[in-house]
């Protein structure tokens, strides 16, 4: 399959790892994976925070890049549900009827990853191998938004040689929330005790997820106490090989 | 929204929730209370085989309602008029205060009763009777324990769930002259008991508010726990009851939905220990007066609002508070609101308006973690309006805002970041100038403070610099 890789300007610029493990995931697989070059930021921060007519015009240009593409797929369920849930809403607020058209054509064909590979391609095991011991944060928006439900950890039970590890009180939010992190940082950084304090309890070396937003309030907080638990993306636990590494 | 607030502008959200954050005792309080009944309900809805559907039900229903509110309205007054009871129409606050008042004065009583009501907070009753005189008792355990230590309710159902055992036997030992009290359940529920038996017979007039009101029957219903409610609707010759527009429901048999998500959502209970249901006046049997004030108050300005009507949804179970990580962590205070949690969050600016500052701080009180839609009887998407309303913030902002709101980091950063997106070039050379521009804060590897606003960032995180090759760069690499 042709996949269009949705890198998210978040990933793009700040986690290119990520992207790299796609790619290299994706392709072993036997996929064809193109990047166009076109593509800036879904519109998500804008939208959220406020600026929706800020957001138009970077929708207009998400269904101009991604609008002819047999598949589109992202590493970040908050991104995937920008478009999916909230670009129709997007192009709601304009009279432009091909846009509304061509979001209405394009929804359907963007998906996260891990929905991707399990929903999709009907994947359980990509055949990773990842000896560490993991554990697995089930972002709200991949949650309760796109509704990724087991995909991801389907995913990671059968990566060889992974001690995969339940997360306590897993579906509680980080407290991330975009801008709501320095908006209301003390209110987030109540959150992320919380998340934190779960995560070191489980004496997993990585947390994964499938949001690098997320991951980035997580990991931040982790390195600030030296916990010497990583945060990771769960595209690169499945890109890793036994001979291959990441 | 009470009468002498409307002036006056309440604290933001993230300035209270500092303090409110590092009360210990309250952190405790709620975490505990939230988790308790948090897991208690998921359990009674687990119970129910058709539960979504009963979702959709209410949701549509409610949305009925909204669409033909005019008609139900005029329904139910004519129905209550024809039973015996008499209606009031209250635009404002101050408009059922006056209302509510007047009538009180007529029958000439010092003190009436309450059944818990967060309508009557949200107009600030228990103030207005106060200024003439008239003491508002209120019969609720919760309600009794937040009156008697002057303080404010924390969360809708359960007004005084920031307050542990202890703290009430204290209050309790203190205002109720109950030197002896045990610390048990059973004793503090006693002392209440003997203190408010009393009150219950010599009340002359009762006020309640309404969970329901049937249109087609002018039946007014309030489900409870105590019993206490029933008390001052039936003992008391009187009883007034004051009633959000939006809590009309067609026809008896919509009880068949509403009773079943209430409940559970509510109390994680299959069926309200009580259920009172009252159809005017009756002769020989119960208040032989009855007054329903029919409360505007802001609402007809949120059914105006396509996204934000189903706001007007709302059937009050505080299954959102519950689950809220926001209200777990902050309690109800934070909020500056009688209604707090993400309902609040959404109900508050819409009724008092996006001019004062802390309502129009409340849509931002949230990480759009969705745990609060998921778990709403009447599936009130509270994220869409949550953002629909920072939405209208930021128009406000852009359209009327002054030097300073325009300066603003966040919003002078938006616009740029908006501009920068448009534009491929434009976005590449920014990921140049952010890679070069962090090295003043890059230190051992890592961002560990950083100036302005996205200090609130680095006080707990550090933030790994961008790499030195963007994925685009990468891949233009491979390409070669």
């Amino acid at each position: 399959m042709q996949i269009s890789l949705f890198i998210t300007c978040f990933n793009d610029t700040l986690f290119p790892d990520t992207g790299r493990a796609m790619v290299k995931l994706l392709e072993r697989l036997g996929h064809e994976v193109d990047f166009p070059f076109e593509q800036t930021c879904c519109g998500q921060m804008h939208y959220n925070t406020g600026y929706q007519e800020e957001a138009i015009p970077l929708v207009k240009r998400f269904v101009d890049v991604f609008g002819e593409a047999e598949a589109v797929v992202a590493p970040s369920a908050s991104c995937v549900g920008m478009v999916k849930e909230f670009y129709p809403k997007v192009a709601a607020l304009t009279d432009d009827e091909e846009l509304k058209k061509g979001v209405e054509q394009m929804v359907p064909k963007v998906f996260e990853l891990s929905q991707f590979l399990v929903d999709e391609l009907g994947l359980q095991d990509v055949g990773a191998y990842y000896p560490h011991r993991v554990t697995y944060h089930p972002t709200c928006h991949s949650l309760r938004m796109i509704e990724v439900g087991d995909a991801p950890l389907i995913l990671l039970r059968n990566v060889k040689g992974i001690d995969l590890v339940e997360l306590p009180a897993a579906e509680e939010c980080c407290g991330f929330g975009g801008t709501f992190a320095v908006k209301n940082a003390d209110t987030s950084m109540a959150m992320l005790g919380d998340k934190i304090r779960h995560i070191k309890d489980t004496e997993a070396e990585v947390c994964a997820a499938v949001d690098n937003s997320c991951l980035m309030h997580i990991g931040g907080a982790l390195s600030r106490q030296r916990s010497g638990v990583e945060p990771i993306h769960l595209a690169e636990i499945l890109a890793s090989t036994e001979d291959g590494g990441n | 929204m009470s009468g002498k607030s409307e002036k006056y502008h309440s604290p933001t959200f993230e300035e209270s929730a500092k303090a409110y954050l590092a009360n210990t005792q309250l952190r405790r309080n709620i975490g505990h209370a939230t988790h308790t009944i948090r897991d208690k309900r998921a359990k009674a809805v687990g119970e129910m085989p058709d539960w979504e559907a009963l979702r959709e039900a209410g949701n549509q229903l409610k949305t009925r309602v909204m669409r033909h509110l005019d008609d139900y309205l005029l329904k139910l007054e004519d129905a209550v008029q024809e039973a015996g009871g008499k209606v009031h129409w209250a635009r404002d606050a101050n408009e059922a205060n006056r209302i509510i008042v007047d009538l009180v004065k007529q029958q000439q009583v010092e003190e009436v009763v309450k059944v818990k009501s967060i309508t009557t907070d949200e107009i600030g009753l228990n103030d207005a009777l106060a200024d003439e005189g008239i003491q508002a008792l209120e019969t609720d355990l919760a309600e009794l324990i937040v009156q008697l230590a002057e303080d404010e309710p924390s969360h809708i159902l359960v007004p005084a769930i920031h307050k542990n055992r202890a703290e009430i036997r204290e209050l309790f030992r203190k205002k109720l002259d109950k030197d002896e009290l045990g610390d048990k359940p059973e004793d503090l529920a006693e002392a209440a008991r003997l203190y408010l038996r009393k009150k219950f017979l010599s009340a002359e007039v009762g006020i309640s508010g309404a969970n329901f009101a049937v249109a087609e029957t002018g039946t007014v219903s309030v489900v409870e726990s105590e019993g206490n409610g029933r008390m001052c609707t039936t003992l008391p010759k009187t009883l007034i009851t004051v009633m959000g527009l939006e809590k009309t429901i067609p026809t008896w048999q919509d009880f068949e939905v509403f009773m079943q998500l209430l409940p559970r959502s509510a109390t994680a209970e299959r069926m309200n220990p009580y259920n009172s249901f009252w159809t005017g006046v009756t002769e020989g049997d119960g208040p032989q007066e009855f007054h329903l004030v029919l409360l505007d108050n802001g609402r007809t300005n949120v059914l105006a609002d396509e996204v934000g009507r189903q706001t007007l949804n709302c059937i009050r179970c505080s299954a959102c508070l519950n689950v809220c990580p926001v209200y777990e962590r902050t309690g109800g205070h934070a909020y500056n609101s009688v209604y707090p949690g993400p309902i609040g969050a959404i109900l508050t600016p819409q009724l008092k308006g996006l001019d004062d500052e802390g309502a129009a701080s409340l849509p931002y009180a949230s990480t759009l973690c969705g745990a609060c839609y998921e778990v709403c009887p009447v599936k009130i998407d509270i994220p869409e309006v949550l953002v629909h309303l920072r939405g209208k913030i930021v128009d406000q902002k852009k359209r009327n805002g002054n030097l300073k709101q325009k300066m603003d980091e966040e919003h002078v950063g938006m616009k740029a970041m908006g501009s920068m997106f448009r534009s491929r070039s434009r976005y590449e050379r920014a990921q140049r100038w952010a890679r070069t521009g962090q090295k003043l804060f890059v230190k051992d590897g890592k961002i560990s403070k950083l100036p302005g606003e996205l200090s609130g960032w680095t006080a707990m995180r550090d933030l790994k610099p961008i790499p030195n090759q963007t994925f685009r760069e990468w891949w233009r690499t491979r390409d070669e």
